[in-house]
């Protein structure tokens, strides 16, 4: 401010406003937003705890029955579809869980009235979210090799181009319909929904085991966000393959729960 | 940049959720540099008018400025430069007390010294605590600390002290004066006179969505036709003494039994009024204790514009 004052020291509330560079705030959110995720032990057991649960289990339970996936060692196959399993948690149902609370607990409309924009606000989800799911991903790695898995290596290029792909656009679709449940949904409704789905498609989505095993339900399942994420991921880490018919419902899935969320979502 | 120019101008701002008119026409300005106090009852438009001033919804008729820009088609511009207290809090859930603080402190340009905010507002002992486990009153003081952190020229305040004990509103008060004496100006909501009469340079009471008065609260309570006497009596009134009292005193009179032995007054500041009281009350065989012509308060006045009382 431009008047001048009888003092020499500013005021303590002299105003000096102004709004701080758009990447300090962008990343700020996103490191506020993937502490709470990661501190919210709630969140914390669907991120971590019930991936390595299914991985861990599933693998055991192959070994006491002797049984394996096709020709490929359980682990093989399992591991992929728990990174699958992880993504779709995250960006699914933490998303919509930590987004119906935040509007509840107005949050969303605080933010609306402070110098972070609405487009910096989802950057810096977006950034919170990748990074959530990068954690995981390295723990559930970590624990697959520790299981003995042993993925698909004969073109790593192939491979690490269908993972990143895969992520990427799994995590946008999940992320995508998350935000829509959470803005047209109360905080409780959404909680229970987001919850409800993600067992359902834990089970019979076709993220964790193929959806070869579905029988003819399969190939209903692999259009779905889930079995075209477990298709993609297992593509790329069991068969060295880039799935383009999965990477492109998964794209697809991801413009409709863009289209959807921008149409309905109240910040409020 | 006149610094004579209004901080918030309002002119004819008209805000209906579907059938229900929130907003009926309301017109008033704020002033630089000053604490300016919506006052009304809950459900008089008060939130929607402060809300539409923060760009949050489009006004449906009649303009709104503030700090001279068009709080939706100028809001990357305005939003910077005001600070926001709802009346709801705002915060994550898990997110703890300090934690919020510092958050907001990093989209602003030039924060305060947020250790400073947290001592003055005395949010040290629940730094730590998570915002869903702070009590009302905390969650007030976090509210306000967030409105100042980012050194705003204008913050606005929806309900203050809600939900404060006597202490901690003692506190608020204080440092909403020390905030105004810096050249901050600020635009608080309430439903307590004693704030508005306390904090205010300026009053706009609003009832039904439009502004049925404003004044500094001098003006406000200064002469008016009325006055309010307290009428304390050494035994219980007989029964229907209010209407029996009435009677006497004439049909521009109010009176409102407070307890078996006292009662409010509202009539014409006049000695005779008093008279006729004394009258009735050795008429009745009761001895008045207390007799006061009491000051006109802004009570007074809602009551008088409005035929009703204010108290929510």
């Amino acid at each position: 401010m431009t008047a001048p004052r009888t003092s020499t020291a500013p005021a303590t509330f002299t105003p000096a406003p102004g709004s701080a560079p758009l990447a300090r705030m962008v990343l700020a959110q996103a490191r506020m937003e993937s502490r709470l995720m990661l501190r919210n032990g709630e969140q914390l057991l669907l991120a971590l705890v019930i991936p390595v649960i299914v991985l861990v289990g599933g693998v055991v339970a192959a070994g006491r029955l002797g049984s394996s996936l096709g020709e490929r060692a359980a682990v093989d196959v399992l591991t992929p579809g728990v990174l699958a399993l992880a993504v779709m948690s995250t960006a699914f149902t933490s998303v919509a869980i930590a987004t119906g609370f935040e509007r509840r607990y107005g949050v969303i409309k605080l933010l609306g009235a402070s110098p972070l924009p609405r487009h910096g606000l989802l950057l810096g989800k977006a950034l919170a979210l990748l990074a959530v799911v990068a954690v995981q991903l390295v723990v559930l790695v970590g624990v697959g090799l520790l299981l003995g898995w042993e993925p698909a290596l004969a073109h790593p290029v192939r491979t690490a181009v269908g993972v990143v792909l895969s992520v990427a656009l799994g995590t946008a679709a999940f992320a995508a319909l998350g935000l829509f449940v959470a803005g047209v949904l109360r905080a409780e409704a959404t909680l229970a929904l987001a919850n409800l789905v993600y067992l359902l498609l834990m089970a019979g989505g076709g993220v964790v085991l193929p959806t070869s095993t579905y029988g003819s339900a399969g190939t209903l399942i692999q259009w779905l966000p889930s079995g075209a994420l477990g298709e993609a991921v297992r593509g790329a880490l069991v068969d060295a393959q880039i799935d383009g018919r999965a990477l492109v419902v998964l794209a697809a899935w991801a413009v409709l729960g863009t289209l959807l969320t921008a149409r309905t979502f109240r910040w409020e | 940049m006149s610094v004579a120019a209004p901080a918030v101008e309002i002119d004819g701002l008209v805000m209906a959720y579907g059938d229900k008119v929130a907003v009926d026409g309301l017109s008033l300005d704020v002033a630089r540099g000053s604490i300016t106090a919506v006052l009304g009852p809950n459900g008089a438009g008060k939130t929607t008018t402060l809300e539409t001033c923060e760009g949050f919804r489009a006004p449906q008729q009649g303009t709104v400025r503030v700090l001279g820009l068009d709080p939706q088609r100028d809001r990357t511009a305005l939003l910077p430069r005001i600070g926001v207290m709802l009346q709801d809090g705002g915060a994550w859930s898990g997110v703890r007390a300090v934690e919020m603080l510092e958050h907001m402190a990093t989209l602003h340009a030039h924060p305060l010294d947020t250790a400073m905010l947290v001592a003055r507002l005395g949010l040290g002992d629940c730094g730590r605590t998570p915002y869903r486990r702070l009590s009302g009153g905390q969650r007030q003081r976090l509210g306000l600390a967030v409105a100042l952190v980012g050194r705003p020229e204008l913050v606005f305040v929806d309900e203050p002290t809600a939900g404060m004990d006597p202490q901690a509103r003692r506190t608020t008060w204080e440092l909403l004066e020390e905030v105004r004496e810096d050249g901050v100006t600020v635009v608080l909501t309430t439903h307590h006179m004693d704030e508005a009469e306390h904090l205010a340079d300026q009053i706009h009471i609003i009832d039904r969505g439009t502004a049925i008065a404003s004044g500094t609260p001098a003006e406000l309570t200064r002469g008016g036709r009325s006055a309010t006497i307290r009428l304390v009596v050494n035994r219980p009134f007989p029964d229907g003494a209010p209407e029996s009292l009435r009677a006497d005193l004439g049909p521009q009179t109010e009176v409102r039994q407070l307890d078996e032995v006292s009662m409010l007054i509202h009539g014409p500041a006049d000695a005779s009024t008093l008279g006729r009281v004394s009258r009735w009350c050795e008429e009745h065989g009761v001895l008045p204790q207390t007799l006061n012509l009491g000051q006109r308060t802004l009570e007074d006045v809602f009551l008088e514009l409005t035929g009703r009382e204010l108290a929510p």
